[in-house]
């Protein structure tokens, strides 16, 4: 009985690899250390654009009023500008949103505390009139957005932290480090180009960098355990080789992986709609970044810091035993 | 690690039919789901306010009006107790949080204090057994100065109190008919969330939630009820709040009004111990509802708040003091927040709007397309790349997908969890994220073949070795979702939800439906010839 279709699959990574990762670790480290100090500088320099979550103020999306039965017509901006302008309400963004009848408006956090924002808000949509619907409103006071900008921050130490100990446990000391260096790069990197594009960083992205930490570990992870379980296989062999050789075993898996990652996040980034763009994007790029980082970052850093070699349980003594037995 | 008992096989069968049973109704809309016989679930996961459309309001009590409520009160109680002990004193004042009074003549101290401390009451409604947290602590300065500050405890209980009559108040005007779908919790110490399903524009809403909420005793009319007809002149309608439709015919110029009222207090009835509640009006007040109830005993009035009426009870006796009681069908509970209500004219202090999330009807159903396009498109391009690569194990691996598609959809859907736009996203990804447990066994398995094994020994250590593997990797990633859950507000919550249980389900597809179908498949080709051929 033929239960299924008989078909091969193919093999994308050629059997028998071997690509000499090692070789390029001091490139791609001093590379990679140079982009998270210039992403670092970016973050200093350049400041996060953050969202209404973090900085507390309005953001109001409007459509334009559609005909019976017709489309939205486009947006006029410049009438919008004038009208909302001239209220007063210090900082005011006008834009294009997704399609030229949405339109987005940013309003800075009013002084005058928590009323100051509902009273902001009632302007605005008064001046805006009656031309559009309200597709989304967001507002957040200072109380609130103080207390986001905290559990964001605590957020991400804590799953840093919550990781670390979990490698700690799992592996050796020098995993962890080399899993934090990597997580630390992902992050830095991340928040980066978020910086350099000036991207809207909000609650959403918070909870894309935490779902890259998961990603990245769980690749660090993979490539971990195989380096563990070569360790015991070849007791001798040259710690970069078996870095090596761990990384080309692991290598189909990792790109695979990502590859079907990509694909689900390439189809929500183009058709998942303008609200979670910057969340997917954030996403994409992290997805790419952690892949790197869990080759080229956690397992040179093993090599930099040594690993214990034995863990069959054997003593020394025993081993130099059986290696002069041996010879 | 290939042998599967039957019992085993039944059940992973009944598992993968029963969340197919409770997926099913979420692909039809609601109304034909409904008109399914009852044998049918019927139950659908519960959309989020941003894809269903909604407001989303998270409001702060002003616990400093509360407290500055207290002192007052305080206040005016100290002083009330000196006088009544004819004990003279100057500098009553609210200084620092406290009330402090300094006694005129140093002989009339201890009196005073004694008298003082007769305020401090110990706080009623405390859980643990003799707890001795009290309203007030009484102190003599040393600079002869008596403090009467009020507890932390006090001010905490006050505060709990007034967000539950808050709640109750909130809900009244946000939804006063019951048939709005509106939630609307305590959020923290101070604070209420109100979640309105529906709503675009939330200035209405905000308008109702904030106003001043008004409180009036009305005569009513003989028929008692409105039953269509000319409104007899000088009256209007009410609607009652225990009865809704039920139009209650009344005065409509006020016989007092809640600015009258002065205190108001639950209590139980002495004789039938039904809850009622005790009610108190300064000189003004008591005088008019003096004269009114002496020439109308045994005829209803009508206590209305927000226009609306609470209760409709008959004058027992001519309520000449300007204090009474109203009782009703109230439960203890009812009886307390309707007194907080009353003393404070329904709202205990004023709410501010310090969070607004709106999301219009529009851009929610932009949102479950756009959502539903990104998931059937990354679904089917997964597929393909998978059978590209993995050959008739990818076709395996696909229909592991497929069930751990259904069982998410079912345990979201059993569990009442709520999916949200980030959520769809979380389920998106979980897909491409959950083959990586198929792609760690199939690469294994390449790499047994590679080594020299023969199908079966590849196949069976491909799984052994992977497992462990695939638990380290999902465990790291769970305790992101874990943390992001307790971060998160409404829609990153829902991200955290689908991807928590994606990662459960991903690892229970992997080592369970997929790897008894690859069993299934390898014992029909080992039926076929000795040496198996993987197509992987």
């Amino acid at each position: 009985m033929q239960l299924l279709p008989h078909f091969k699959g193919r093999h994308f990574i050629p059997e028998g690899t071997s690509v000499d990762f090692m070789s390029l670790r001091r490139v791609c480290f001093w590379a990679s250390m140079a982009i998270m100090i210039t992403a670092a500088s970016l973050f200093a320099t350049m400041g996060l654009n953050y969202g209404v979550d973090f900085k507390g103020g309005t953001m109001i999306e409007l459509r334009t009023k559609a005909a019976d039965g017709g489309t939205a017509p486009p947006a006029d901006i410049t009438a919008l500008r004038d009208q909302v302008g001239g209220l007063g309400l210090g900082d005011v963004q006008i834009q294009e949103f997704g399609q030229p009848s949405d339109v987005l408006i940013r309003v800075e956090q009013q002084g005058g505390g928590e009323t100051a924002q509902q009273d902001a808000l009632n302007k605005v949509l008064e001046a805006v009139g009656d031309d559009y619907v309200q597709r989304r409103v967001e507002v957040v006071g200072p109380a609130v957005s103080s207390e986001l900008r905290t559990t964001g921050i605590i957020a991400v130490l804590a799953s840093i932290f919550a990781i670390i100990l979990y490698i700690w446990f799992r592996f050796e000391w020098q995993f962890a480090i080399g899993a934090v260096m990597a997580l630390t790069h992902d992050v830095l990197v991340t928040v980066g180009v978020f910086a350099l594009f000036q991207m809207e960083f909000d609650l959403s992205t918070v909870a894309a960098l935490l779902t890259i930490l998961g990603y990245s570990v769980n690749d660090t992870v993979v490539v971990s355990d195989r380096i563990r379980e070569n360790l015991r296989k070849f007791k001798r062999m040259a710690l970069p080789d078996l870095l090596n050789r761990s990384i080309n075993e692991t290598l189909s898996r990792t790109l695979m992986t990502s590859g079907t990652t990509l694909i689900v996040l390439f189809a929500l980034y183009f058709l998942g709609g303008e609200v979670i763009r910057n969340f997917t994007f954030a996403m994409l790029f992290g997805v790419i970044i952690g892949t790197y980082s869990s080759i080229f970052i956690a397992a040179p850093i093993l090599e930099l810091l040594g690993v214990k070699r034995d863990w069959s349980g054997v003593t020394k003594d025993q081993q130099a035993a059986a290696s002069a037995a041996a010879s | 690690m290939l042998h599967f008992s039957p019992f085993k096989m039944i059940s992973i069968a009944v598992l993968c039919l029963a969340a197919m049973f409770y997926a099913i109704p979420n692909l039809f809309d609601k109304a034909t789901v409904e008109s399914w016989p009852r044998w049918l679930p019927q139950k659908q996961i519960s959309l989020g306010l941003d894809l269903r459309g909604g407001a989303h309001l998270l409001l702060s009590m002003d616990t400093n009006e509360l407290r500055d409520d207290m002192l007052t009160s305080l206040r005016a109680d100290a002083r009330a107790s000196l006088l009544r002990e004819r004990i003279g004193f100057r500098a009553l004042a609210i200084r620092n949080q406290s009330v402090q009074v300094r006694v005129a003549k140093a002989v009339d101290e201890p009196r005073a204090l004694t008298a003082l401390q007769s305020l401090s009451q110990p706080l009623d409604g405390g859980l643990l057994v003799g707890t001795t947290d009290r309203n007030v602590t009484v102190e003599r300065g040393a600079d002869g100065i008596i403090s009467l500050t009020l507890t932390d405890a006090a001010l905490r209980k006050r505060v709990t109190d007034a967000i539950g009559a808050a709640i109750e108040t909130v809900r009244r005007r946000v939804d006063p008919t019951g048939n709005v779908d509106a939630t609307i919790t305590r959020n923290g110490d101070d604070r209420i969330l109100v979640q309105v399903p529906g709503v675009d524009d939330t200035r209405a809403l905000k308008d109702r939630i904030g106003k001043v909420a008004l409180l009036s005793f009305h005569a009513v009319h003989q028929d008692l009820y409105y039953t269509g007809g000319p409104i007899p002149p000088g009256y209007k309608t009410a609607e009652s709040v225990e009865a809704p439709g039920q139009q209650y015919l009344i005065r409509a110029s006020s016989v007092v009004r809640g600015d009258d009222l002065v205190d108001a207090s639950p209590g139980f009835d002495e004789r039938t111990r039904a809850p009622e509640i005790n009610f108190r009006f300064n000189q003004s007040g008591g005088r008019k509802f003096g004269t009114w109830t002496s020439a109308n005993v045994g005829r209803p009035f009508a206590i209305l708040l927000d226009g609306q009426v609470i209760s409709a009870p008959v004058v027992q006796t001519a309520i000449l003091g300007g204090a009474g009681r109203i009782t009703g069908q109230f439960t203890p509970e009812e009886a307390n927040n309707l007194a907080i209500n009353l003393k404070s004219g329904a709202l205990p202090a004023k709410l501010t709007v310090i969070e607004e999330r709106t999301v219009g009807p529009t851009l929610g159903a932009d949102s479950i397309a756009s959502g539903l396009s990104a998931f059937a498109i990354g679904g089917i391009a997964t597929l393909i790349f998978t059978i590209f690569v993995y050959g008739t194990f990818g076709l395996i691996a696909v229909a592991g997908l497929f069930i751990n598609a259904l069982l998410i959809i079912a345990a979201m859907t059993l569990l009442g969890s709520t999916l949200t736009l980030p959520g769809i996203a979380g389920l998106v990804l979980t897909i491409g994220m959950a083959i990586d447990a198929n792609v760690l066994i199939y690469e294994r398995i390449r790499e047994e073949l590679r080594n020299g094994k023969n199908a079966v020994e590849a196949i069976d250590t491909g799984f052994g070795r992977a497992m462990v593997t695939i638990i380290d990797s999902q465990l790291t990633t769970l305790a992101a979702a874990l943390i992001m859950f307790w971060l998160g507000s409404g829609p990153i919550r829902g991200f955290a939800v689908t991807l928590s249980i994606g990662i459960f389900t991903s690892v229970f597809t992997a080592v369970t439906v997929v790897r008894l179908l690859v069993s299934l498949w390898l014992r029909a080709e080992r039926a076929k010839s000795r040496a198996v051929d993987v197509p992987i």
